[in-house]
């Protein structure tokens, strides 16, 4: 067991048209690991957590989480399987409390049917009890418990990163994908971000793979770098590693000139 | 759990205002036209809330809504007209009748969005009026006669079930996931909400009880036609929903009884009548332009006058 990865992803790619937009991706998560995914603008990062995601089924390749094929699943239904996500521009249910947000991640573990909610069973007040009581619990653990009634598009733009977090954990992942959960923020509230992705990744026993920009969070929380460009995977390896990776510095910086006169 | 609190004090005032109607309308202190006023109130705001679920809740831009009202309203009148039976089986008929078309209306059409959605289901109310018009059996373009046999009782006990169910469908975890639908719909299947489903059940809701209304509506009139059920009927029904506010379901309860009033008072004005209305919608519109309730509910005034400080905690 202790070798089996949680996540393979296999040769995977997607083609819009005749666009191949992400092609032979190779990628292999354990339990348990950090893992960042970095690449210029439009490499296709954004594009593989669609893909893990169920958003776009991959036109070849698979997918293979805790050794089942998840590809061409719907996006509910990969949840269900243990993949979460965050959004690069937040998307909260912005007219929500900040409380029925982390609600409705916990919707597909209570049990209640349509039937007893409109009956108003017992087991409809017991479900929607649970619900709420596992919720307020999850919003202290983020300390977003003193917002619970406000609505979600009132919080300040830090605090809604924070809450999209915590939403997308309350679905139960074993695999978190953030993206880009550090855009738009200052180095303090970087420096937060970090330090909360460390506790919930012990906290929640979690693997994440984790799209972002800022090379200062990616290098100092991620033990392991792959590097997409134009679709393809360009390298992998250590932060330490990575930074020092010709191929790397070279999308990133462009090509060394080495001779001007020529 | 909020809301179950409120349960016992709804049922009593549902039954307060029936008996006190009922006993006004048995001691004949008001007479027919009001009592059939208030019968179609019920049924207006029976439309609305049905309409309200689809649109105010699960988001779902619907403007066919008079395609199920025809459904219901021919079905029933077919039950007990042609088939003989009792008014309560028609009226169940009518509704399972119309859930039934919006299931194979929605499946494929919820697929659409906005717009398209709108397009799509604004086309199939006109083929619903279309294929009654063409059955000879319902009498095509003269109508259908159908015996009166909508009372007070039968309007207003539909329209508390319909209240009931809508109300506790909404304050659910189901009518959380429609709403996160409404929302932001990717993000709700990110989170392992079955979308597809949702709008779809919120679809057969919403169209089974305007197949209800229409059981009633069509045994209020002895006659139907299929001209009742263009698509300015969808928007008299959507106008309701809009003009309450869009997800305020007390909104558009109240809006469904102002339009009626309104309507039916100015039918003694027949030259001016739709420019009064039209007008009466406007200026709502300019000084209410999120609707009359926003998305506020009529307990949240409640809440509002208990709280000293006007409500909302922020931050501290």
């Amino acid at each position: 067991m202790e070798n089996k990865p949680l996540l393979e992803v296999k040769n995977t790619g997607i083609q819009f048209g005749g666009l191949k937009a992400v092609q032979n991706l190779n990628m292999v998560l354990n339990q348990g690991e950090l893992v960042g995914l970095i690449g210029p603008n439009g490499a296709g990062k954004t594009t593989s957590f669609n893909l893990l995601t169920g958003v776009y089924e991959p036109t070849e390749g698979d997918i293979i989480f805790k050794g089942e094929r998840v590809n061409g699943l719907p996006p509910f239904k990969v949840t269900r399987k243990g993949i979460s996500r965050t959004f690069q521009n937040i998307r909260l249910f912005n007219e929500l409390s900040v409380l029925d947000n982390v609600k409705v991640a916990y919707h597909s573990l209570a049990k209640h049917n349509i039937l007893s909610s409109v009956l108003r069973l017992p087991s409809h007040f017991k479900g929607e009890q649970e619900m709420e009581e596992k919720s307020i619990e999850f919003l202290k653990i983020f300390s977003l418990d003193k917002y619970k009634d406000e609505l979600a598009k009132n919080l300040p733009y830090g605090q809604q990163r924070r809450l999209e977090i915590a939403r997308a954990l309350a679905a139960g992942p074993k695999l978190l994908l953030l993206d880009e959960p550090a855009a738009g923020m200052n180095p303090q509230e970087t420096k937060d971000l970090m330090d909360l992705i460390a506790f919930i990744r012990n906290k929640f026993d979690l693997t994440i793979l984790l799209i972002e920009h800022d090379m200062n969070l990616v290098m100092g929380v991620c033990e392991r770098i792959y590097v997409l460009d134009h679709g393809q995977l360009l390298a992998e390896g250590s932060p330490e590693e990575i930074r020092n990776h010709p191929k790397v510095i070279e999308a990133y910086l462009g090509e060394e000139v080495h001779d001007v006169n020529a | 759990m909020k809301k179950s609190k409120q349960f016992w004090p709804f049922i009593i005032v549902a039954v307060l205002v029936y008996a006190v109607v009922q006993i006004l309308i048995s001691t004949e202190i008001i007479n027919q036209f009001y009592s059939n006023t208030l019968i179609l109130i019920a049924i207006n705001i029976i439309l609305a809330v049905s309409l309200h679920l689809v649109i105010g809740i699960t988001g779902q831009f619907s403007i066919g809504h008079a395609g199920f009202l025809a459904v219901g309203a021919y079905l029933s009148a077919i039950v007990t007209m042609k088939l003989h039976l009792p008014f309560v089986v028609a009226i169940i008929v009518g509704g399972i009748v119309a859930a039934l078309a919006g299931l194979i209306v929605g499946i494929p059409s919820l697929r659409l969005k906005g717009d398209y959605l709108a397009i799509a289901t604004l086309g199939f109310a006109e083929i619903i009026r279309i294929v009654f018009l063409n059955i000879d059996a319902v009498g095509g373009a003269a109508g259908m006669q159908v015996s009166h046999l909508t009372t007070w009782t039968y309007a207003f006990v539909c329209l508390v079930i319909t209240l009931v169910v809508i109300v506790n469908f909404t304050n659910s975890r189901h009518g959380l996931a429609a709403i996160s639908v409404r929302e932001n719909e990717i993000a709700s299947d990110a989170m392992g909400i079955n979308t597809t489903y949702y709008k779809v059940i919120a679809f057969a809701i919403g169209s089974f009880f305007a197949g209800v209304a229409g059981a009633l509506f069509s045994h209020n009139f002895y006659i139907i036609q299929p001209s009742q059920f263009g698509f300015l009927k969808s928007f008299d029904i959507l106008i309701f929903v809009v003009l309450g506010g869009l997800g305020s379901l007390s909104g558009a309860v109240l809006s469904a009884i102002l339009l009626t009033v309104v309507s039916t008072y100015l039918q003694g004005y027949p030259e001016t009548r739709m420019i009064i209305y039209s007008l009466v919608l406007i200026l709502v519109m300019l000084y209410r332009p999120k609707g009359l309730m926003g998305t506020m509910e009529i307990t949240d005034y409640f809440k509002l006058w208990r709280t000293p400080k006007g409500g909302g905690q922020h931050g501290k």
